[in-house]
């Protein structure tokens, strides 16, 4: 970050906290500032990328409002400060404006990740009032066809008219649309309607494979031509538009050869509270074999944040083996993404395998190879081997363990 | 910087909010999906850009609050790098 002129101290600001850039010790790590709720997995999409655990449905009964509330106030006494309210669909919870009442009184900056599905004009009066700050509403594509089969729902005009009501009630209009090969050939189309909406922000995020997302991995990766038509169109559309619109583009990783700063390491920032209660060091934590994630109904989180296996498993650089061990570049990285790690190698203390110095990283440049040839077979009219899977409570229910689906 | 002009009336942009964090002893500008830990002389800047006062005001109240004079360069230029960052806004 550049500084300004000196002379009395006058510095510019001096860390920013955006998922990769964050301040690490393994002796004492920092608060837990970013706190994320996913306060139920109840949805009423089925999409196929959803990164929540295939076997969501087996999982112990949602929290009750105290409980939330209770994981609120000890999270902000140890300096949480960003606040997401996810799951599943937050609106599904009757209890969702309590919840952001008591977030807002707590000083929290709250922000409802949502499909805008069970939003009125009504609710979005009263989470105003109660002090959200602002509304992220998610769309699968530009087109009503595209979104409404990716979601196996028909929502598109329903999106539309949530995301009007976002701006008539003052919140900063922030889009997300979560890329794949199915959908990112709409990349200009997207962002014409995100301005045509008013967005401030768009966050155009290349799915990440995890979940629902890893069984449908070979349909979704997209080929690395589309990703570059992509990239240039997103270049070309923000000349246009100027500092209008923040748009972030969110690289699919299995095209990079060095790693993402997943989470800014685990245990350094990011502290999640699934459904049932479980304390989550990243999203897709559940999955990690042999980690014993804490329940906030047995624990709080001074304790589970501090003092708990599962958050200091991956602090510090002990747990790395080679190639991380002895890289340069392991204080930037932290090793990459965990669960890739697993997902991909077997070994979660492995190099993630998206870096070109892991011997593993031929599965990541063979699946991108297997996903361009199925692409260009579909496109020449060719029968898709396997079906997509979405996202579904019934399937969910079916995920056994040690099933190749089994995601947790 | 030059092009500000003194009687501009910076503020937060809407959306981002500025608040004092006992826990990182410091002012954070916070903003969809991201923060920024501001250093003591951006937060004693942005803490009052209010959108009410000007350049000029804010000038003369931090000249008086730190004991210092000349500081319209540096300031200035600090408002301009946030406009530019799109942390504040000029109002009318």
């Amino acid at each position: 970050m550049s500084r300004t002129p000196v002379g009395h101290g006058l510095a510019a600001p001096n860390a920013t906290v955006r998922a990769s850039q964050a301040p690490r010790s393994a002796s004492a790590p920092g608060p837990p500032l970013w706190l994320l709720l996913e306060l139920t997995y109840r949805c009423p999409l089925h999409c196929v990328f959803c990164y929540n655990p295939t076997d969501f449905a087996n999982t112990g009964p949602e929290l009750g409002t105290k409980d939330w509330i209770r994981v609120l106030r000890e999270a902000r006494a140890l300096g949480a400060v960003q606040l997401g309210l996810s799951g599943g669909e937050p609106l599904v919870r009757e209890d969702l404006e309590p919840i952001v009442a008591q977030a807002h009184t707590l000083g929290f900056y709250i922000n409802l990740i949502t499909s805008g599905i069970g939003m009125t004009e009504a609710r979005m009066r009263s989470l105003k009032a109660a002090g959200l700050d602002h509304i992220q509403l998610s769309f699968q594509d530009s087109t009503r066809e595209l979104n409404d089969f990716l979601s196996s729902t028909r929502t598109f005009e329903l999106k539309s008219k949530v995301a009007g009501l976002i701006r008539q009630h003052g919140f900063p209009m922030v889009l997300n649309v979560v890329l794949h090969r199915l959908n990112i050939d709409h990349v200009g189309e997207i962002l014409e309607m995100a301005e045509r909406m008013g967005a401030q922000y768009v966050e155009l995020a290349n799915t990440q494979y995890y979940g629902w997302a890893w069984l449908n991995r070979q349909h979704l990766l997209p080929s690395r031509a589309q990703l570059e038509r992509a990239e240039e169109t997103t270049r070309r559309f923000r000349e246009r538009v100027g500092g209008r619109m923040q748009i972030y583009f969110v690289v699919p990783d299995y095209f990079e050869t060095r790693p993402k700063a997943c989470m800014s390491g685990l245990g350094s920032v990011f502290l999640g509270v699934a459904p049932d209660g479980t304390a989550l060091p990243c999203h897709a934590a559940r999955m990690l074999p042999g980690l014993q994630l804490p329940n906030v109904r047995e624990s709080d989180i001074r304790s589970i944040w501090y003092d708990s296996p599962a958050f200091n498993r991956f602090r510090g650089e002990a747990w790395m083996k080679e190639p991380c061990r002895s890289c340069p570049e392991r204080a930037r990285d932290f090793g990459g993404c965990r669960c890739q790690a697993y997902l991909l190698t077997g070994d979660a203390d492995n190099a993630d395998p998206v870096c070109d110095l892991s011997p593993h990283h031929h599965l990541v440049t063979e699946a991108v190879a297997r996903a361009e040839q199925a692409g260009s077979a579909a496109a020449a009219g060719g029968v898709r081997e396997q079906a997509l899977v979405f996202r579904d409570h019934r399937i969910s229910i079916a995920v056994e363990p040690g099933d190749p689906a089994r995601c947790r | 910087m030059s092009d500000i002009p003194q009687t501009a009336k910076p503020a937060i942009v809407l959306g981002m909010r500025l608040q004092w964090e006992p826990a990182q002893e410091a002012h954070v500008l916070l903003y969809p999906e991201g923060m920024v830990k501001l250093n003591s002389s951006a937060g004693a800047i942005l803490s009052r850009c209010d959108g009410v006062r000007t350049l000029a005001d804010i000038v003369t109240d931090l000249e008086r609050s730190y004991s210092a004079t000349g500081l319209m360069g540096d300031v200035s230029a600090f408002v301009a790098l946030a406009l530019d960052k799109h942390w504040l806004e000029l109002r009318e």
